[in-house]
C-alpha cells in the first residue's frame, strides 16, 4: 500500500479525532510499568515505551469471557426448561495504538487459531473491530528480549498501519484500505516523498545492530532441538525450580488457552458459561477422570510448554509459538527462561552427540 | 492404510449456532440405571434431529451451572434416528448432577466431534474389540454398527474386561452376544465374587483365549489411560501391525472444538484428530501412552 508521513506533532490530533469514533488503547505509564490501558488523552500515549507485563492480548482475548447466558426453570407444567443465549463481549469499535512487531506476531497466531477449523465467533467479531496501529522498535526492550532470534523484529502483515519514528516525523506504512481511510480522514498525514523513504530505510537498517541474538541455533532448528531433546536432563532440573505458578503463561502474547467455567447467580436460575484463561504450567490442566495425569509431573509441564513455543505451534499453524518479547523471563521468579532452556537443550545434545 | 491425519469430520455445529460454544438443548427421554455408578441415558434432540455421528465420537454434555464435560456415544448410527443413547459414570461433580436428573429434563449438547473409529477401513476384515470397563460404551457404538451390518465383516471377536461382576456393563447385551454363533465374546472381571464362575483377571488374561489370523484383523482398543500399554503388547504378539491396532484416549477436553488446549497429545488435539488413533500414530507422539 502506500507511504505516509505526519509530523510527531500531530500525532495527538490524530488520537484525538479517532476517540470520536473508537475506544483508543495504547501503551500508558502506570506505577508499576508501562501497560496497554484506555487512553482518555493523547498526551497519555508512551509510544517510547520499552515493554509492558501484560501483552495487548487481553483486548483480543479477555481474561474472563462470557460465552452464553443461561436461565434455567421450570415451565407452569412443572417440567424444566433451560434458555440459551450466546454473549460476545467487547465487541466495540478499538484502535490498539502503539503495538510492537513481536506482539502483533502473536496477534496473527490468535488470528489463525481463531478462525482456523472451527470459527470461533467470539474472537472473530471482536477482532473486525479492532484496528492495528503497530509502530516500529528501534532498540530492543530490554536484556530478556530475543526478537531478532525469532525474526519478530519486523511487522507481520496484519497491520492497518504501522509507524516508524523517523527524526520529528512518523513515516506511516498502510496495511489495509481501513487503515488508510482513517489515516486520511483522522490526521494531517501526506503521501511521502523519495527523500522520506531515503530516510525511514536509513533509520530501519540502522536500527539491526542495536538487537543481539540470544540464541545459539537458529530459529528453524529449534524443532528438531526439541525432538532430539525429549528426554534430555535439563527437563527435570528446570521441573525441580519451576513454582507451577502459571505467571508464564499468564504474560505470553501467544498463550491461548483457556478453561470453561459456568458461573451461577444467587438465584439459582440464571448464570453464565465463562471462558478464562489457563495454564498448562497447573498441576490439573490434563488430569481426567480416575485421577490419571498426563502430565503429573512439573518437569512434564515445564516441557510441554517449551514443546508448544519452539514445535508443536509451528507444526499445526505455520507459525512460531514464540515472539521472543521477554515476557515470561521478566514474570518467572526462578528464571526459566527461553533462550537458557533453548541454550542448554543445545549444549546437552551437543555432548551427547559428541560434536 | 491410516485415513489422512487431518481432522475427517467436517467442521460443523450440527445446527448453526454462531458461537461454537452453546450448547443445543435437548431432552432425556428414558433414564436406565445400569450399575451403581453408570446411568443409560437416552437423549433426543430438538425436533428428532439425528446427531449424525460415526461410533467413537463424542458429545460435549452440559448442564448450565454446573458444567460440561465430553461423553461417548453409546448408540451406533444404525441404531440412532430420533434418539442416540449414552452411558455416563458418576465421576465427580457434573456427572453426579446428571445423574440426579429424570425424563424430561433438558441436558445441553454440543458434537459430535472428533475422529471416530474408521467403519468402512474395517470392512471385510475380522474385528477384535478388547474393551476394559466404561470403555465398553464408545466400543458399543461400534460393535452395534456392525452387527447391523454383519455380512460385510468377518469374525467379530469381543473381549471385555469389568472390574468386578457388579461393575459388568450391557448384561442383556453381553447375552445376546453370547448366543449368537458369529459372535466369539469373553468376558473377564478382576476381582470375582463367590457366585463368579467366568474368567478371572485383567483382559490381557482373555487373549490366550482367541487365536487370529494376523493378516486379516484389526484390533480396537478401549478402556482407561494403564490398560493400553498391555493391550497392544498382546495384540502385537498376535503379529498385529501397529497400523492394525486402534485406540480411544482419554484426555481432559474443555472445548470440544481444538482452542482449549486442554486434549493436546504432542501437537495434535485428541478432540479434533481423535479420539481414536492408531497404534502407529501413537507411537510418534512421545506423549502418547
Ligand atoms: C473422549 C472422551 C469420551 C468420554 N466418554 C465417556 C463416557 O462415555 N461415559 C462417561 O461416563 N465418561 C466419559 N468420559 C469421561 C468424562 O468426560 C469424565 O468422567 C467427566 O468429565 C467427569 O466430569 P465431572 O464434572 O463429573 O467430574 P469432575 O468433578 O470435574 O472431576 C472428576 C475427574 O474427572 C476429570 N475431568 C474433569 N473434567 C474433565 C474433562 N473435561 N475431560 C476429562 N476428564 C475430566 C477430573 O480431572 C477429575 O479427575 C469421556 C472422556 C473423554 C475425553
Ligand atoms: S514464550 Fe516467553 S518470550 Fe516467547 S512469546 Fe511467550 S512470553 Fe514472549
Ligand atoms: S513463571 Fe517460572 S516458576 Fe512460574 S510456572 Fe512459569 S516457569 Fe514455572
Ligand atoms: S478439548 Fe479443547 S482443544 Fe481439545
Amino acid at each position: 500500500m502506500s507511504l505516509y508521513i505526519l509530523s510527531k506533532e500531530k500525532l495527538p490530533a490524530f488520537v484525538e479525532a479517532l476517540q470520536a469514533g473508537f475506544r483508543v488503547v495504547g501503551p500508558v505509564r502506570t506505577p508499576t510499568g508501562f501497560a496497554f490501558e484506555e487512553i482518555t488523552q493523547a498526551d497519555q500515549l508512551q509510544l517510547d515505551y520499552t515493554t509492558t507485563i501484560l501483552p495487548p492480548k487481553k483486548y483480543f482475548l479477555p481474561q474472563r469471557e462470557t460465552l452464553f447466558k443461561y436461565h434455567t426453570g421450570s415451565n407452569p407444567e412443572g417440567a424444566q426448561s433451560v434458555d440459551v443465549e450466546p454473549v460476545f463481549q467487547d465487541v466495540q469499535p478499538t484502535v490498539i495504538f502503539g503495538m510492537h512487531t513481536c506482539d502483533m506476531s502473536g496477534i496473527m497466531l490468535y488470528d489463525k487459531v481463531f478462525s482456523e477449523g472451527f470459527r470461533d465467533e467470539h474472537y472473530m467479531t471482536r477482532r473486525d473491530k479492532m484496528v492495528i496501529i503497530g509502530i516500529e522498535c528501534l532498540h530492543p526492550c530490554d536484556d530478556a528480549s530475543f526478537c531478532k532470534d525469532m525474526g519478530t523484529l519486523t511487522a507481520p502483515p496484519i497491520y492497518d498501519l504501522h509507524m516508524t519514528e523517523v527524526d520529528d516525523d512518523y513515516l506511516i506504512d498502510t496495511g489495509s484500505e481501513k487503515g488508510e481511510r482513517l489515516l486520511l480522514n483522522y490526521s494531517e498525514a501526506k503521501m511521502a516523498t523519495t527523500d522520506h523513504m531515503q530516510r525511514l530505510g536509513r533509520v530501519l537498517s540502522a536500527k539491526w545492530p542495536r538487537f543481539r541474538m540470544r540464541l545459539k541455533m537458529s530459529k528453524d532448528q529449534t524443532p528438531s532441538l526439541l525432538t532430539l531433546g525429549y528426554n534430555a536432563h535439563i527437563w527435570e532440573e528446570l521441573g525441580e525450580r519451576c513454582l507451577a505458578c502459571g505467571s508464564c503463561t499468564n504474560v505470553c502474547p501467544t498463550c491461548f488457552c483457556f478453561d470453561v467455567q459456568d458461573e451461577l447467580d444467587i438465584n439459582m436460575q440464571d448464570g453464565e458459561r465463562v471462558r478464562v484463561w489457563d495454564s498448562c504450567q497447573l498441576h490439573e490442566f490434563a488430569l481426567v477422570a480416575g485421577g490419571h495425569n498426563f502430565r503429573e509431573s512439573k518437569a512434564s509441564r515445564v516441557r510441554h510448554r517449551l514443546m508448544r513455543k519452539g514445535k508443536y505451534i509451528k507444526q499445526v499453524h505455520g507459525l512460531s509459538g514464540c515472539t521472543g518479547c521477554g515476557r515470561c523471563e521478566r514474570a518467572c521468579l526462578v528464571d526459566i527462561t527461553i533462550p537458557g532452556t533453548l541454550n542448554a537443550l543445545h549444549d546437552e545434545m551437543k555432548v551427547e552427540s559428541g560434536v | 492404510m491410516i485415513p489422512n491425519l487431518t481432522t475427517t469430520t467436517t467442521p460443523r455445529a450440527y445446527n448453526g449456532h454462531t458461537s461454537i460454544y452453546l450448547p443445543t438443548i435437548a431432552t432425556i427421554e428414558d433414564v436406565h440405571n445400569e450399575t451403581e455408578l453408570e446411568k443409560i441415558y437416552t437423549v433426543r434432540l430438538p425436533g428428532g434431529q439425528n446427531l449424525g455421528h460415526t461410533p467413537g465420537q463424542f458429545v460435549m454434555v452440559s448442564l448450565p451451572g454446573v458444567g460440561e464435560a465430553p461423553i461417548s456415544v453409546m448408540s451406533s448410527p444404525s441404531r440412532t434416528g430420533q434418539t442416540f443413547r449414552l452411558c455416563i459414570r458418576n465421576a465427580g461433580d457434573l456427572t453426579n448432577v446428571i445423574h440426579q436428573l429424570k425424563p424430561g429434563d433438558k441436558v445441553g449438547i454440543r458434537g459430535p466431534f472428533g475422529r471416530g473409529f474408521p467403519v468402512d477401513l474395517y470392512k471385510g476384515k475380522d474385528v477384535l474389540i478388547a474393551a476394559g470397563g466404561l470403555g465398553l460404551a464408545p466400543a458399543r457404538s461400534l460393535i452395534d454398527e456392525i452387527l447391523d451390518n454383519r455380512a460385510n465383516f468377518g469374525r467379530l471377536i469381543i473381549l471385555y474386561g469389568a472390574r468386578s461382576p457388579a461393575e459388568i456393563l450391557f448384561r442383556d447385551a453381553l447375552a445376546e452376544w453370547n448366543e449368537r454363533d458369529d459372535v466369539e465374546s469373553l468376558l473377564t472381571v478382576d476381582r470375582p465374587d463367590e457366585a463368579w464362575l467366568g474368567h478371572v483377571g485383567v483382559i490381557t488374561r482373555l487373549f490366550e483365549h482367541i487365536q487370529v489370523n494376523p493378516y486379516h484383523t484389526v484390533a480396537i482398543t478401549v478402556g482407561p489411560p494403564v490398560m493400553y500399554r498391555f493391550v497392544v503388547m498382546e495384540l502385537l504378539g498376535k503379529g498385529l501391525t501397529p497400523e492394525q491396532i486402534w485406540m480411544s484416549f482419554e484426555r481432559r477436553m474443555k472445548c470440544g472444538v481444538g482452542k482449549c488446549g486442554h486434549c493436546q497429545v504432542n501437537h495434535r488435539y485428541s478432540c479434533q484428530d481423535g479420539p481414536a488413533w492408531t497404534y502407529a500414530e501413537a507411537l510418534a507422539f512421545e506423549e502418547a501412552l
